[in-house]
């Protein structure tokens, strides 16, 4: 069983924890000129990255804060987590490499 | 091709089944085919058997990363059914039921079909309501479907906690008597056989690592065992989907989540139906070889990983001992898990994507198995005739744009 750590209530048990979707995904506006493709790739495509992932999740049976974890969704690795409406830290794409 | 019956059964074993000869061939790949499948699972298997049976194309390869059926096929818990609502859906499974029913005899393979029905418990009122609305839906829709009360269910399921006290009450159950199950590496062994038999050349422990454009416009696959052109591409690749139409140059509306089942060490057979719990999360059947098979939710996030999280398994034996106490002492004896490839309203995704002569079969998720004859069958139409099947229509990747879903999780609950 895995340790997440929510950056508010610190290290805890997957189980409290629900994934909340891929993270940056940016709503396309005015709603009154976008198109049904459009809409379609915000709502339902996604990159469903084999790898490093950048994703929502929410500490929902604990603090019910959202954060973003940089997720490995072969190894199941965490990198780790930054807040909501910040960027990933520089240089996340190479941090399963080993040193 | 050897053809297999109770004599050359006998035949063989006169002579201590030295004799035997390979199922399939395993040719070198060739530089050019009209069609390349990647995926060797059901899917990709049937879609090669259609191509050569219905539309005779027969210069078809099949490119298997792992070995047949490696993927989720030989993983899945092999429950097959047509108990769903809508009647798009009604009418593309159970016409994949009747290609089952059929199946063994058409490939020269047993598939070893036991239609011991498939059972699904109702444990509230408000259950009891929803199943007697699915079983109408069903019979509109022309598919077999019963209420069964409580003394009937114990009689169809020997086992169930019917006791008043049980956490789950059961207050009857919907069973569709042609549900059963089948032996899933037998329909991927019997497709690939037939299809070999018609010429479809079958590579194993090769993967598809990119896709290129020819000058004339065909396809390039690019593979662990050399570039091949290919005219037309169908990606078969279930839980890998995302990763293939990455190579292409396209997006799906596919995430891939962790499938777990179990099996416990071998019983006495005491029950021949499926069972199926929804409020407890699970469902049961007893394999031929007497393991009671178990399998429950989804993992609880995205993961390329074919190993499944503990307490989806705590979650799935809880569920199964709360239905059938009786195997409470029983011990497991295999775990494991596959990648699936969940889409939005739990319907697959079949036909045209948006690169030219390249096609998809993928978004079956939890409940595949039971589609690979329909799902190689209409895609194998559409790949020789450019147009979807009138099967499927309405499950093309458009749906995304004009929001005409057919959101079957309702229907069918539970994942199997
Ligand atoms: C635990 C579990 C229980 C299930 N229970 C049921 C059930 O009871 N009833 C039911 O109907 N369905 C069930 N399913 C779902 C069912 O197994 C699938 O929907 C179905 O098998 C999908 O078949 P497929 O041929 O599309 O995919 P797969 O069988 O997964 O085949 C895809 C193949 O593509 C290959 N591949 C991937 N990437 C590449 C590449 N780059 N190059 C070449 N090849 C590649 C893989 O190795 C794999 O063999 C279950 C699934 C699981 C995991
Ligand atoms: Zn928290």
């Amino acid at each position: 069983m895995h340790k997440i750590t929510c950056p508010y209530c610190g290290e805890r048990s997957e189980e409290e924890f629900k994934y909340a979707g891929p993270s940056h995904l940016e709503r396309p506006i005015p709603a009154s000129e976008v198109t049904d493709s459009q809409w379609a790739e915000y709502l339902f495509m996604r990159d469903n990255i084999k790898g490093i992932s950048l994703e929502r999740w929410g500490h929902i049976h604990g603090c019910s804060q959202y954060f973003n974890l940089i997720r490995n969704t072969v190894t199941h690795e965490i990198y780790g987590c930054y807040q909501m409406g910040e960027q990933p830290p520089e240089g996340w794409q190479k941090l399963g490499d080993k040193k | 091709m050897q053809h297999y019956s109770v004599f050359s059964l006998a035949r063989n074993a006169m002579k201590h089944h030295e004799d035997w000869h390979k199922a399939w061939r395993s040719p070198p790949l060739k530089e050019e085919y009209e069609v390349v499948i990647v995926g060797g699972g059901g899917h990709g298997l049937a879609t090669a058997y259609y191509l050569a049976k219905e539309h005779n194309i027969t210069d078809v390869a099949v490119i298997e990363a792992g070995w047949l059926g490696g993927g989720n096929t030989g993983r899945n818990t092999i429950t097959v059914r047509s108990n769903y609502l809508y009647p798009e859906s009604a009418e593309f499974y159970d016409f994949s039921l009747k290609q089952y029913e059929i199946l063994s005899r058409e490939l020269n393979f047993n598939v070893m079909l036991r239609q011991a029905g498939l059972l699904r418990l109702s444990h509230s009122h408000h259950d009891v309501e929803m199943s007697r609305r699915a079983i109408n839906a069903m019979h509109m829709n022309g598919v077999d479907a019963e209420w069964l009360t409580r003394e009937e269910i114990i009689e169809l399921a020997p086992g169930v906690n019917v006791s008043e006290e049980a956490r789950f009450p059961i207050f009857g159950g919907m069973n569709q008597p042609r549900g059963g199950v089948a032996r899933h590496d037998g329909v991927a062994w019997g497709y690939a056989r037939a299809a070999d038999d018609r010429g479809v050349d079958i590579i194993q422990q090769c993967a598809v690592t990119g896709f290129e454009k020819a000058a004339d416009g065909s396809h390039l696959v690019v593979t662990q065992k050399g570039t091949v052109k290919a005219k037309k591409v169908a990606l078969c690749v279930a839980g890998h989907s995302s990763v293939l139409a990455e190579m292409a140059g396209f997006r799906l509306p596919v995430t891939s989540m962790a499938l777990q089942a179990c099996v416990s060490e071998p019983l006495k057979p005491f029950i021949d139906t499926v069972v199926l719990s929804p409020d407890a999360g699970v469902y049961v059947s007893q394999s031929d070889k007497g393991e009671v098979v178990m399998g429950g939710g989804l993992d609880l996030y995205p993961s390329y990983a074919q190993r499944g999280n503990v307490h989806t398994l705590e979650n799935i034996v809880a569920g199964i001992v709360e239905i059938f106490p009786k195997l409470r002492r029983v011990k497991l004896m295999r775990q494991w898990a596959g990648i699936v490839d969940i889409v939005y309203d739990s319907s697959p995704i079949i036909g045209h994507t948006p690169v030219k002569n390249m096609y998809v079969n993928c978004g079956f998720g939890t409940g595949g198995f039971k589609a690979i004859p329909a799902g190689g069958y209409t895609l194998a139409h559409t790949i020789a005739t450019d147009q979807p099947h009138k099967l499927t229509e309405a499950f093309g990747l458009n749906r995304f744009e004009t929001g005409a879903f057919i959101d079957e999780m309702g229907a069918a609950g539970i994942a199997h």
